[in-house]
């Protein structure tokens, strides 16, 4: 059985937890390298992609991240775990620092601050229906060319990816772990 | 493969604590300028409060404490990339009116202000913007969650330095969850009139042993022990208020109270980031207070 871990640094880790606990995965917190050590895979949680990125530097995980993802290990990020991902953030921070797996461009709170935060229907390749919750949630505005599109929103501004996959990186602008529909959460946990 | 803005909607209770979710393990700091918001940013809290006077100051200038100028709020909003909060007086509904005009990210309806209404607190239902309030104890707590809260601060005693207060609400409100859990069905409805809370949300936290949004701890959180105490309680974030800015060395404290809160488990970590910091806010005892905070609001 596949151990994945949940970087507990902030956010939403808990409803991470929840929806690979359903599953057919040995689910566990990654605080530290030695945990990041001992898992296949990785979760990186909704939270505040300045205080996961500040996080990551002092408690030294930021460095063995790099080493793991460029080792290919499967990783899924949602919304401040997208930004985290991306290899260019817009609007963020001017020292704003990501791990740059995955080929697109993000704009931080591209759809608003959370007045605008936002529930809607998503058609998700694969899989079908899900409900996507957008909480000031970064847009994806540019994909690169090796990036695979598995849904997209159109929130009144023409067509933008809100879940995507570059091989073993997947990248999610909504929360599907604030609902109790684990699909997408299985369609990452089946590639490990 | 794809969705349209048409089918979309705005300010669901998911989408307000869906953002206190967001939140947790974080640290969320009391700010009075752009400084010091870039400050609480740069040593990775999770939000700002923008507010004129922190608590201490407030507690030491008497007077009414009214919600913040909206200039201030607007400057802080464009200093940070992450949500900033301002407070409300309790039962003030057009300061709450104002701020959600103002695009802030959550609205806290604030004990730590003068409160407008002695009967009502705010109807939080009615708006699109979060609200988070402070509780005492439990049925404090469901009362505001059926008033539209979402997301909870256990009250402590804001601007005093000094933790007692916020144990005290966050072992209560705990306790009290714990009573209900092991509460037989047919006495849930004695012990939501003891609680005076609303028996379907009495119900919800019997079955589920939690509150049914998030709980964070406010009030008195001055030192990184005092965050990873209030976290090994149940506390699932931290709000610190004067305990910052009003320490010897705020960049260290806020550097410290934030690595503290994310391995409040770990004790070698709060020691190591405890070590040389200098002097935290001085404080006051509580019994020694002319005014209690916690005691505004019901």
């Amino acid at each position: 059985m596949p151990r994945v871990g949940v970087l507990a640094l902030q956010g939403d880790v808990r409803e991470h937890e929840r929806a690979l606990n359903s599953l057919s995965v040995d689910v566990t917190r990654v605080r530290t390298r030695e945990q990041l050590d001992e898992v296949d895979a990785l979760v990186m949680p909704g939270g505040e992609s300045t205080a996961i990125a500040h996080l990551l530097v002092t408690s030294e995980l930021r460095a063995a991240l790099v080493d793991r993802l460029s080792k290919g290990m499967p990783v899924l990020g949602t919304c401040a775990g997208l930004i985290l991902l991306s290899r260019e953030v817009l609007d963020g921070r001017v020292d704003q620092w990501s791990f740059e797996t995955l080929d697109v461009s993000v704009r931080r709170n591209g759809y608003g601050r959370q007045l605008a935060s936002f529930e809607t229907t998503l058609r998700v390749r694969e899989v079908g229906d899900v409900h996507g919750v957008f909480i000031r949630a970064p847009k994806i505005e540019k994909v690169g060319d090796v990036v695979e599109i598995l849904a997209s929103h159109d929130h009144g501004d023409g067509e933008h990816a809100v879940l995507v996959r570059q091989g073993n990186v997947w990248g999610c602008a909504f929360h599907p772990e604030l609902t109790d529909d684990t699909r997408v959460h299985r369609l990452f946990v089946e590639t490990i | 493969m794809s969705s349209s803005a048409e089918s979309s909607f705005t300010g669901s209770a998911l989408v307000k604590r869906g953002l206190a979710d967001m939140l947790r393990g974080g640290v969320i700091m009391d700010v009075v300028n752009p400084e010091q918001a870039k400050i609480a940013e740069d040593a990775g809290a999770v939000a700002v409060m923008a507010l004129e006077r922190v608590p201490s100051d407030i507690r030491r200038d008497g007077g009414v404490a009214r919600m913040s100028d909206p200039q201030m709020i607007q400057e802080i909003q464009a200093t940070v990339t992450i949500p900033v909060m301002a407070k409300a007086r309790i039962g003030h509904f057009a300061e709450a009116q104002i701020l959600q005009a103002l695009n802030v990210d959550y609205v806290d309806e604030s004990e730590v202000l003068t409160p407008a209404d002695e009967e009502n607190h705010i109807d939080k239902w009615a708006f699109t913007v979060p609200f988070v309030c402070g509780a005492t104890n439990l049925g404090e707590a469901l009362r505001r969650i059926g008033e539209g809260a979402c997301m909870i601060r256990s009250k402590g005693e804001a601007g005093t330095g000094n933790v007692v207060e916020a144990v005290r609400h966050l072992r209560t409100i705990n306790a009290q969850i714990r009573r209900l859990r092991s509460a037989d069905e047919s006495e849930l409805y004695a012990l939501a009139k003891d609680l005076q809370a609303p028996l379907p949300l009495v119900r919800e936290v019997a079955a589920t042993g939690h509150l049914p949004v998030p709980l964070f701890c406010a009030g008195g959180i001055s030192t990184p022990a005092d965050a990873s105490l209030v976290l090994q309680l149940g506390a699932e974030a931290v709000f610190v208020g004067s305990g910052i800015f009003k320490s010897d060395d705020p960049v260290r404290m806020a550097h410290a109270i934030v690595e503290a809160t994310t391995h409040f488990e770990d004790a070698a970590v709060v020691a190591k980031v405890s070590t040389g910091l200098g002097d935290a806010m001085k404080g006051f005892e509580t019994a020694t207070l002319e005014t209690r905070l916690a005691e505004r609001g019901w």
